[in-house]
């Protein structure tokens, strides 16, 4: 089994996108749902036995928090149409804003 | 009625004196390491240009990083929450008020009445503040205040791949020594920080007026760069850095009348 | 060699003794080209015959090449010789005499699974402007890892700046940070940049030099610990890249983590066990496979 975790985690919060490699047969689906261009299907290069897998556009990489805002919901728990649209449940997407104190 | 508000920002600590709704004083102190001296300077200043006293002020609210920290005020407001109160007495059609100031930016969108509806706010990573525009200008080896109009000058948009101001102020040395303009590196500084922003606010949906507030609406470079990203008129008022202890100062209004 | 200037990453080569290229079978080459610095280690039926730790410049062909050349220097061997390179790092696309490049993700846990052996399962590599948290099986294989270059704080580069505005020679800054009659308080701020402003604060309450580093090198540790989680961490534990050699955050991370690193000294008595080099060592490894496999 391997995981691959996209994104970074910094002052303002977390933002990652999961790939469970084993789930994922490289079908693309997500990457044809997602309306800012984040993702591909790009060969599998953390194992040299060869494979597609989806993967996030390096320009994207350190933005998500940006990137993926438009399919963040502010509040309640929305699936983003990635991981609604992927057939094995590859995908899980973290992202997670640090609370500012509101008063 | 004399009221005022104070806005503790991670650069400047700012005052507003009120009597009514009619601005009578402001002042300003940096905020440096001691909150209780930052704004005593910053309120003598003020009440010295009032020509007042500080008991002759009925109310004064407190809004920004330290509120609380310092007991000088009776209460205190947060900074969406007075942003949203002045934008609204400042340009009745505002209902996006966009705050960036030096560590941190935030948006509000607000009714007719100056009433919170919705805000974002990002804190805590200096790419998404004025502390961004602040370091890239050092490395640059231009005056803050240049920054601005040379950006406006700007040729050609040059992209900036660096999301962390550390990462980024390589880049920008690495741009000076490609021979890249430096007004084309301007725009692309102002253009990235630009983008972070927008991509914050859009969370709240973008509803016209747009007014941007904070220090760094005093950048005409990053008020171009704005109006580019969003694509409709963008309205910066007069001293926008003071608008939150504006603000605040208008909770005073109210509040001392309850 | 000094343990101060090991820390500072200066360049050097170093041939093995005892191993004779010409009676090997499989002479394969890694070449690790990183934001700071540029790594080869040419390797003989999978064993380090050479390698050399350079400083990158400012263009990766340019670097790969004088590190590889620099590795073969004096070992009778030339470029023809290596059979099979494979490149890695982020500059691992752009290495002309490289015949494939892979990731310096799946790199890091090839070659920490050779220098430190089949037990490892977390591998935490801290670079000059990246930070990779990497989980690996018995055999090397990776199966879960994090990297973050999207963010300075964490990396080498978020020292180097505390380094500067200190005036405290970045070697010196790990026996520094212990030299504090008590651990202070970490700095609270997770971005470089107001970590810094927080630091000027400090010093101007009067903390010491010494104890702002402690500060600065606890946030630090604290932040990769955090990633570290991220991938969850199981025993052996190892730490890669440059900052394996500060002392100052090794300590840190084991003592946030509850786990020693496996043996973080072992490159004090025998270079090949630099901690800087387990990229371009499991890329040496990967050749050596696909050389391999290219012959059938």
């Amino acid at each position: 089994m391997l995981i691959a975790n996209y994104g970074y985690k910094d002052g303002s919060g977390e933002y990652f996108i999961t790939l469970d490699t084993d789930k994922c047969d490289g079908c693309g689906k997500c990457v044809e749902v997602c309306p800012a261009s984040v993702l591909e299907v790009i060969p599998n290069e953390y194992d040299i036995e060869d494979g597609d897998i989806m993967g996030v556009r390096e320009e994207h990489r350190h933005k998500l928090k940006y990137s993926c805002a438009p399919c963040k919901a502010t509040s309640g728990d929305v699936e983003p149409p990635c991981v609604l649209a992927c057939p094995t449940r590859a995908i899980i997407h973290f992202l997670s804003e640090a609370k500012g104190q509101v008063l | 009625m004399i009221t005022a508000g104070i806005d503790f920002g991670a650069k400047n600590v700012k005052v507003v004196i009120l009597d009514d709704e009619k601005i009578v004083a402001r002042g300003s102190a940096l905020t440096g390491f001691d909150l209780k001296i930052a704004v005593k300077d910053a309120s003598e200043m003020a009440l010295k240009a009032a020509g007042l006293k500080l008991d002759e002020i009925t109310h004064i609210t407190e809004t920004g990083i330290g509120q609380g920290s310092v007991a000088f005020a009776a209460d205190s407001v947060s900074e969406v929450g007075a942003n949203a109160k002045a934008g609204v007495k400042l340009l009745p059609s505002a209902r996006t008020i966009i705050d960036v100031g030096a560590e941190e930016a935030r948006a509000v969108k607000c009714d007719e009445s100056g009433s919170m509806e919705d805000f974002v706010v990002n804190e805590r990573c200096a790419a998404g503040a004025g502390a961004f525009v602040e370091a890239m200008a050092r490395a640059l080896e231009v005056e803050l205040g240049q920054m601005g109009p040379m950006s406006l000058k700007a040729t050609e948009a040059v992209p900036m791949n660096a999301q962390c101001t550390v990462f980024a102020e390589s880049e920008v040395v690495s741009l000076i020594h490609a021979q890249t303009p430096k007004a084309n590196i301007a725009r692309a500084i102002h253009d990235a920080i630009a983008e972070r922003v927008i991509s914050m606010v859009r969370r709240l949906g973008i509803t016209e007026d747009v007014l941007l507030v904070g220090g760094l609406a005093y950048d005409v470079g990053y008020v171009d760069s704005m109006k580019r990203g969003l694509g409709v008129e963008v309205h910066v008022p007069e001293l926008p850095e003071y608008v939150s202890a504006y603000g605040a100062a208008l909770v005073a209004q109210e509040r001392a009348k309850e | 060699m000094t343990k101060k200037e090991f820390w500072r990453w200066p360049e050097y080569r170093h041939t093995v003794e005892g191993i004779d290229p010409k009676n090997g079978k499989v002479i394969s080459g890694g070449v690790d080209i990183g934001s700071v610095s540029s790594k080869t280690v040419i390797m003989v039926d999978g064993e380090v015959f050479a390698q050399s730790v350079m400083r990158t410049g400012s263009s990766s062909p340019d670097s790969a090449e004088r590190t590889m050349n620099w590795a073969l220097e004096d070992t009778g061997l030339t470029l023809k010789d290596v059979q099979y390179v494979v490149g890695t790092g982020y500059g691992r696309v752009n290495i002309p005499f490289a015949q494939k490049a892979i990731t310096e993700i799946a790199c890091h846990g090839r070659g920490a699974n050779f220098m430190w052996g089949p037990t490892v399962r977390t591998v935490l590599d801290m670079g000059g402007q990246d930070c990779k948290a990497i989980r690996v099986d018995e055999k090397g294989k990776v199966q879960n890892f994090l990297m973050n270059d999207k963010c300075a704080a964490g990396t080498g580069r978020g020292m180097e700046v505390f380094a500067d505005l200190l005036s405290v020679p970045i070697q010196e800054v790990g026996d520094r940070s212990f030299a504090v009659k008590e651990e202070p308080q970490s700095v609270s701020s997770t971005c470089v940049v107001f970590a810094k402003s927080e630091a000027v604060g400090l010093l101007r309450s009067g903390w010491s030099k010494d104890e702002v580093l402690a500060a600065y090198c606890q946030a630090m540790a604290h932040r990769v610990v955090d990633l570290l989680n991220r991938v969850g961490v199981e025993k052996e534990f190892v730490i890669t890249g440059g900052i394996a050699k500060n002392i100052g955050i090794v300590k840190r991370v084991e003592k946030e983590l509850r786990i020693r690193a496996l043996k973080p000294d072992q490159w004090r008595d025998d270079p090949r066990f630099d901690p800087m080099l387990a990229g371009a060592a499991g890329a040496a490894l990967f050749a050596k496979v696909l050389y391999e496999r290219s012959k059938g």
